[in-house]
């Protein structure tokens, strides 16, 4: 709102603003400055008092972490019973092999994903063809649209015992049928591999775009002093992209207890739930199927606060390093 | 320039990368079509069903499924699911960016914290069903429109981009005498179709894919979108309530899945390529920084 000067301009609203707030403001100048604002204020309503309801009454409801719930008594009204939902997680036999799938599939997904996603990026950037970039752009996004329920019936395709082309090709060969979804050795590669499969592309389009960033000149002087292809994405492109990387990374290790929830919820059987159970899926077994509302909501709670500890650190290391960060 | 034998060589390893990812994406899509069209298994195919002749397709299951009353009313509780859901939520995306738009809005860091705190700190699944379920949506289609509604990552890339509009567009408007709402309308709505729209798909793509919030609050089978039809055919739960597979059918068990499958995919498979762009718009223009 830069209408200052020109003297004598009607009264308009929401220009006092622009002025540095004087510190001597009293209460009263301060609400009549804010009407100004009605009319926007106004179009919020709706919209905030939506989103008090579906992303906030979630957070007071959460107090039943720490009371015995029971539907009858309703949130308020049920009896608070301190950290004994915490404690009976903690330590129950579930805790650590749920926290140490979670952690695993993290991982792996972080661990192979970026580089897969970087070299991805680099290839299209390095390519000259512009016909197969394109093509391989266009497929390479198209999974990261479709649901883990498609996902499903396409790694079936693959996998199953009936008809998983892999399973074709054993039978031909006369090894015999392999249940590869439901064995708990082969199980945890399918879901690192295919997460991979899905994303790979998707998560390439910001390194692709840091490279489209890199300034030309510095492959121009390259040239001149003779430096291979090679030599250039070692000493100009990969240096050029690394703070994205490091971003990118850190911003993951921000959101290290989201496995894949939905994931694994389609994939996983009762076969594999060794490896396959995160504490998302537990939660919902838990809270959901097993109506245990109260010991649900404290992994949940607890599994957020991490969440947070982690987003917040991982939000100011990226500030730090790159200047700048999610939020 | 010239080209010398290693940079000959770096381009040759660069292209059949891209060729070895190109097969590794198409082969398991191509997979789940062959047995979509492959009426029956021919044990002496040394390709294992991945190169049937055209002259061989048969889309017995493709039409079994068109005609099948639990696919039809499948697919148009999806419809019914996109539309409701993509309407409500550009309904509350598009004021709620605007307001946060408004630089020198008084509270303005405060509504953005406000929005942020949920974004960082997630309580839970169980928390958000006692108030989906408290609101007495259980059954209804309601349910699985309203949790997605206001995504707050969508709220912010709208956000940047009204910020980016010039502000003397807005600024003459009002010194017009016109209300925030006409301003909203008429001033910035139309110049940020790119924007409705990216994000529009956005919300679509939610909405069409979603499966988990079926699943907790949409129990009545009538009232179930396609991506649980499929999971319960995938699942080969209760099969014959959905398709009617017997000795008479045309089409194999296999087939069938496949088919649904695409079916289910079928709707972003067809817009997806004229839709691309603006997706990977959308994804760079992110950032929710206030």
């Amino acid at each position: 709102m830069l209408k200052k000067g020109g003297g004598g301009r009607v009264e308009v609203r929401g220009t006092k603003a622009d002025r540095p707030k004087i510190p001597g403001r009293t209460f009263p100048e301060t609400l009549s400055h804010a009407w100004k604002f009605r009319g926007i204020y106004a179009l919020g309503i709706l919209p905030l008092a939506f989103f008090l309801v579906i992303r906030y009454l979630p957070l007071w409801n959460a107090q039943i972490a720490f009371k015995e719930f029971s539907p009858l008594d309703g949130v308020w009204g049920s009896p608070w019973n301190g950290l004994a939902n915490f404690s009976a997680f903690f330590r129950s036999p579930y805790f650590w092999p749920l926290l140490r799938n979670t952690l695993m599939y993290s991982l792996a997904k972080l661990i192979l994903g970026i580089p897969a996603a970087v070299l991805l990026a680099l290839a299209l950037y390095e390519t000259g063809r512009r016909a197969l970039r394109k093509v391989v752009q266009t497929l390479a996004y198209l999974p990261h649209f479709l649901s883990w329920i498609i996902l499903h019936g396409i790694l079936l395709g693959l996998f199953s015992a009936s008809e998983g082309l892999f399973n074709e090709i054993n039978r031909a060969a006369g090894v015999g049928t392999v249940n590869y979804m439901g064995d708990p050795a082969v199980f945890p590669f399918i879901v690192v591999l295919s997460d991979l499969w899905k994303e790979m592309g998707w998560s390439a389009i910001i390194f692709l775009a840091a490279l489209m960033g890199i300034d030309p000149a510095l492959f121009e002087s390259a040239q001149v002093e003779g430096a291979s292809r090679l030599q250039q994405v070692r000493y100009i492109t990969l240096p050029g992209i690394l703070e994205v990387v490091v971003v990118v990374a850190l911003l993951r290790i921000g959101t290290i207890l989201d496995a894949g929830f939905h994931q694994l919820f389609v994939l996983y059987s009762v076969p594999v739930y060794d490896v396959g159970d995160i504490i998302d899926t537990w939660v919902y077994r838990q809270g959901i199927l097993n109506a245990d509302y109260s010991v649900a909501t404290a992994v949940g709670l607890f599994k957020g606060l991490i969440g947070l500890g982690f987003l917040v650190a991982a939000n100011r290391l990226a500030k730090r390093i790159a200047g700048s960060g999610l939020y | 320039m010239r080209k010398s034998p290693g940079d000959a060589v770096f381009q040759f390893l660069v292209d059949n990368y891209l060729v070895v990812i190109l097969i590794l994406m198409v082969l398991p899509l191509w997979r789940v079509f062959m047995l979509s069209v492959t009426p029956q298994v021919d044990l002496s195919d040394r390709t294992f069903g991945m190169l049937v002749p055209p002259s061989r397709w048969s889309l017995a299951a493709y039409k079994q499924f068109l005609t099948h009353p639990s696919f039809l009313v499948a697919a148009g509780n999806s419809f019914l699911i996109l539309g409701m859901g993509v309407s409500l939520s550009l309904f509350l995306t598009v004021p709620l960016a605007y307001v946060l738009s408004v630089r020198n809005l008084p509270g303005r860091r405060f509504l953005h914290t406000l929005v942020m705190i949920p974004f960082l700190f997630n309580p839970g699944l169980i928390p958000s069903y006692l108030v989906v379920t408290g609101l007495g949506l259980y059954d209804r289609l309601l349910a699985v429109v309203v949790p997605g509604a206001i995504n707050v990552y969508n709220v912010f890339v709208m956000k940047n981009f009204f910020e980016g509009l010039p502000e003397e567009l807005k600024e003459a408007a009002r010194i017009d005498g016109a209300s925030e709402l006409y301003i909203l309308f008429k001033v910035v709505i139309p110049l940020s179709k790119p924007i409705l729209l990216t994000i529009g798909l956005f919300y679509g793509v939610h909405f069409w894919n979603d499966f988990f919030n079926a699943i907790l609050y949409l129990g009545d089978a009538r009232l179930q979108p396609l991506p649980i039809l499929l999971r319960n055919i995938l699942q080969a739960a209760n099969f014959n309530e959905y398709v009617d597979i017997d000795v008479f059918s045309e089409a194999r068990m296999e087939s069938l899945k496949a088919a649904s499958v695409f079916l289910t995919a079928l709707p972003m498979l067809l817009i997806y390529p004229w839709i691309q762009r603006y997706f990977t718009k959308g994804t760079l223009s992110g950032g929710l920084k206030g």
